[in-house]
């Protein structure tokens, strides 16, 4: 029997360590265009914030889009509610409410980072310590989900959890291809300049996916490949079709146990067959643009339907 | 005024129940001392046990000191304290049962009758009503203190929620994890059992329409509560939800947590919640950590409150200064654990004699708690002395006043050594159909030297505390 306050807790819990990562990967990716291309950097460190969707939010503050201002808000701005640090700290305040569900292993890993991390970011960030902090950031958050997925029981406890984490990472992966889609249409993409190279590299790196796609794919970045790889891959483990491949197990781990289903469940089979279905021409076909937003927005609607469900509230 | 100290008093030298401590203690490197005391910190540290500290925006978890120098009690010393406490346990709850009944040490006139009609712990919404089991205050911790070999007082009773016995616990657990060979040599007996113990008292008191095994649940105010850890832990280790006001309501006369499968029924809640708190349909309506309605499934005998409602009356300061007529006028025997003398500054002759002599005393508030609000007469300024006497003079009932005692020392660990510091202890006791007192408790320490408050929320540390097995 499990509380529906500690259900959401769990499910909060683990999209804000899945979002405090993506920061981090996120700036890492921007950093890495940032050293490569000196010219419009400005325009990177933007599309970095709009993949983090904190572009509103950092336009009310700062006016010069650079290294040092963009990390400083992604990273360690509290008044940045999805920063690493932001995140990281709701991580850890839902863990503390639901501290009764976690492993002693699973709780100290979480306090333990969150410690870390406070020190860590309790000052800006030099920027020649920034691979450094990114680093330790990505080190904190591999502990934790270390720990999770060596001492949790796979009960419905652990279910809850996946789908939290599942749902950030989906919608995660989809909003940075989204904002990334025309350098990956293919009338630009023939194009191939070197332009086109860094651009694709910086999107393979913000899902930390610039090394495997090699191993799955041919040595050139080719955007349908790209997009095949981050869409419809099933062991690409950031990918929309591995996220709801365990979406989907996860629900019916819980549907099975609890001998009843609910809307969620329509709502993932229907996303799960859109994207069995299709090829990644037939995305293109259809708008890839068209196909992110509309995925964005249904992933969304199940994580409301999850809430709703099982009476989080 | 020389403290009696446990371990080395100066005139008897180093005391009995010590002695295998000390040889232990004698062969150890200092150096390995401090490293192990350092260790403590960060296992504390990193498992998050911390409370928060009110009025500190800055630090908003903090630790509680941890000393590793054990407070060692003997088997026989043990003895004499549970016979007192089991004596006093049962006067308060019989006590409170007559209070909401017949009101017989009223009408006895042993106890003022509008020092409890004026109470603000004293719920007329309890009149008549009796808890399942006829228990009131299920789980009581009572501040004990030494002034010498023999002689023990209780300071305080707290029969509403007394917290603090997750420290007992987890400071047991750290000892045995830094000192294993310790308790090898030396037989100390077990306190790991209370989670257990307290679920089994818990389920003892179950309503009598209850079917089966109950469901029992731990309500807590939240994560932001300065005891939240505690909750937390509790649940955990007795293996039962822990549950805050937004998770319960009332279905179909009982009270129900909403459960990812819908709502459960709840038979016996431990609660943390004060009573002001929980019910806003009976008490504060402003309140959000209570359940709506739950008074009513209470009264009509279909949930366990535990502690009850109302049991505040029993642990009030001021009605702490007549325990000794309540354990005689229930028990039919003098107090074995006796009460320090206290002036209650509503009387004028008291009031007068505790203003004249205000530098000498400690004066508290009769509803004050957690050593906030109160005054330490030697340890105070003129001027803080002053102002206090105005506090005083403008409303004397809302104070009591005792003497300035000279609490027993036990040593800590400091960088120059063992040092001498004011100690008091708590030991838990649990009230069912029988009544059970866990061999230790929780001792609280002044860390700064010569100081007589033990609050942790005022610089207090705790200390692991051994009843020896002998």
């Amino acid at each position: 029997m499990l509380l529906g306050r500690t259900a959401n807790g769990l499910y909060w819990m683990n999209r804000y360590i899945e979002r405090a990562e993506n920061m981090a990967r996120l700036v890492d990716a921007g950093l890495r265009m940032a050293l490569t291309r000196t010219q419009n950097a400005s325009e990177e460190w933007n599309s970095v914030l709009l993949s983090a969707g904190s572009d509103y939010a950092f336009s009310q503050k700062y006016q010069d889009y650079t290294a040092a201002n963009v990390s400083d808000f992604l990273l360690r701005d509290t008044s940045n509610p999805s920063s690493t640090m932001s995140s990281i700290e709701t991580a850890r305040n839902n863990a503390r409410m639901v501290r009764t569900a976690l492993t002693r292993e699973t709780w100290e890993s979480i306090n333990e980072a969150w410690m870390s991390l406070k020190r860590m970011l309790a000052r800006p960030i030099d920027e020649r310590d920034l691979p450094t902090v990114l680093d330790a950031i990505k080190r904190e958050t591999a502990l934790i989900r270390g720990s999770f997925y060596g001492t949790m029981l796979r009960n419905e406890i652990f279910d809850f959890s996946q789908l939290g984490t599942y749902v950030e990472r989906a919608d995660n992966t989809a909003r940075i291809l989204d904002v990334k889609y025309y350098v990956l249409l293919p009338s630009l993409s023939w194009v191939g300049s070197t332009l086109d190279n860094y651009q694709w590299e910086s999107i393979l790196r913000s899902v930390s996916a610039h090394r495997s796609y090699r191993w799955v794919y041919e040595a050139d970045y080719k955007p349908t490949n790209i997009a095949d790889y981050l869409i419809l891959n099933v062991r690409m483990p950031r990918s929309l079709t591995f996220c709801y491949r365990f979406l989907g197990e996860h629900l019916k781990f819980l549907a099975d146990d609890y001998g009843e289903r609910h809307a969620c469940h329509a709502t993932a089979e229907k996303i799960q067959a859109l994207l069995k279905r299709g090829s990644i021409k037939d995305i293109f076909d259809h708008g890839l643009h068209e196909f992110l937003a509309e995925f964005i927005r249904d992933n969304t609607r199940l994580g409301d339907e999850i809430a709703q469900d099982y009476r989080f509230y | 005024m020389a403290a009696f100290d446990e371990m080395l008093p100066e005139v008897s030298g180093l005391r009995r129940p010590y002695e295998a401590y000390d040889r232990w203690l004698k062969e150890q490197d200092p150096a390995r001392l401090t490293q192990k005391m350092q260790d403590a910190e960060r296992v504390f540290r990193k498992t998050g046990i911390t409370f928060a500290v009110y009025g500190e925006q800055e630090a908003s978890e903090r630790l509680i000191p941890f000393d590793i120098v054990p407070r060692i009690l003997s088997g026989q010393e043990w003895r004499r304290l549970t016979q007192g406490i089991e004596q006093r346990v049962q006067a308060l709850n019989a006590f409170l049962d007559d209070i909401y009944h017949r009101q017989e040490i009223l009408r006895a006139g042993r106890v003022p009758r509008e020092l409890v009609a004026k109470n603000e712990a004293f719920l007329p919404e309890m009149i008549g009503v009796r808890p399942p089991a006829g228990v009131y205050t299920h789980i009581i911790g009572v501040d004990i203190v030494r002034i010498s070999e023999n002689e023990f007082y209780v300071l305080e009773d707290n029969a509403r929620t007394p917290s603090g016995v997750s420290y007992m616990l987890e400071n047991r657990e750290t000892m045995m994890q830094l000192f294993p060979e310790l308790f090898q040599k030396i037989k100390v007996r077990p306190v790991e059992n209370y989670p257990q113990l307290l679920r089994q008292s818990l389920a003892a008191v179950r309503p009598q329409s209850t079917k089966g095994a109950p469901t029992i649940a731990v309500l807590t105010p939240g994560s932001y509560n300065s005891a939240y850890f505690e909750h937390a832990f509790l649940a955990d280790q007795m293996g039962v939800q822990l549950v805050e006001g937004q998770d319960l309501r009332v279905v179909d006369g009982h009270v129900a947590m909403r459960t990812t499968e819908g709502y459960k029924q709840i038979d016996v809640l431990y609660r943390r919640v004060d009573d002001a708190f929980l019910d806003p349909l009976t008490f504060r309506p402003d309140s959000a950590l209570g359940v709506p309605g739950i008074m009513d499934v209470y009264r009509a005998g279909n949930i366990t409150i535990a502690n009850a409602p109302g049991t505040g009356i029993a642990d009030d300061k001021a009605i702490y200064s007549y325990m000794p007529e309540i354990v005689e006028f229930y028990t039919g025997r003098k107090a074995i654990l006796g009460n320090i003398p206290t002036w209650r500054c509503s009387e004028p002759d008291s009031l007068k004699y505790v203003l004249e002599h205000i530098s000498e005393l400690v004066i508290k508030e009769v509803h004050g708690s957690g050593g906030y609000g109160m005054l330490v007469g030697p340890a105070a300024t003129k001027k803080e002395c002053q102002e206090f006497a105005k506090k005083l003079q403008a409303k004397p009932s809302n104070y009591i006043a005792q003497p300035t005692l000279a609490l027993s020392t036990c040593p800590i660990l400091t960088e120059k050594g063992l040092s001498p510091r004011h100690v008091d202890l708590r030991p838990y006791v649990l009230v069912s159909d029988r009544i059970q007192i866990v061999p230790g408790g929780l001792t609280r320490v002044a860390l700064k030297q010569g100081s007589l408050v033990v609050n942790s929320s005022q610089g207090g540390g705790t200390k692991d505390t051994w009843v020896l097995d002998d």
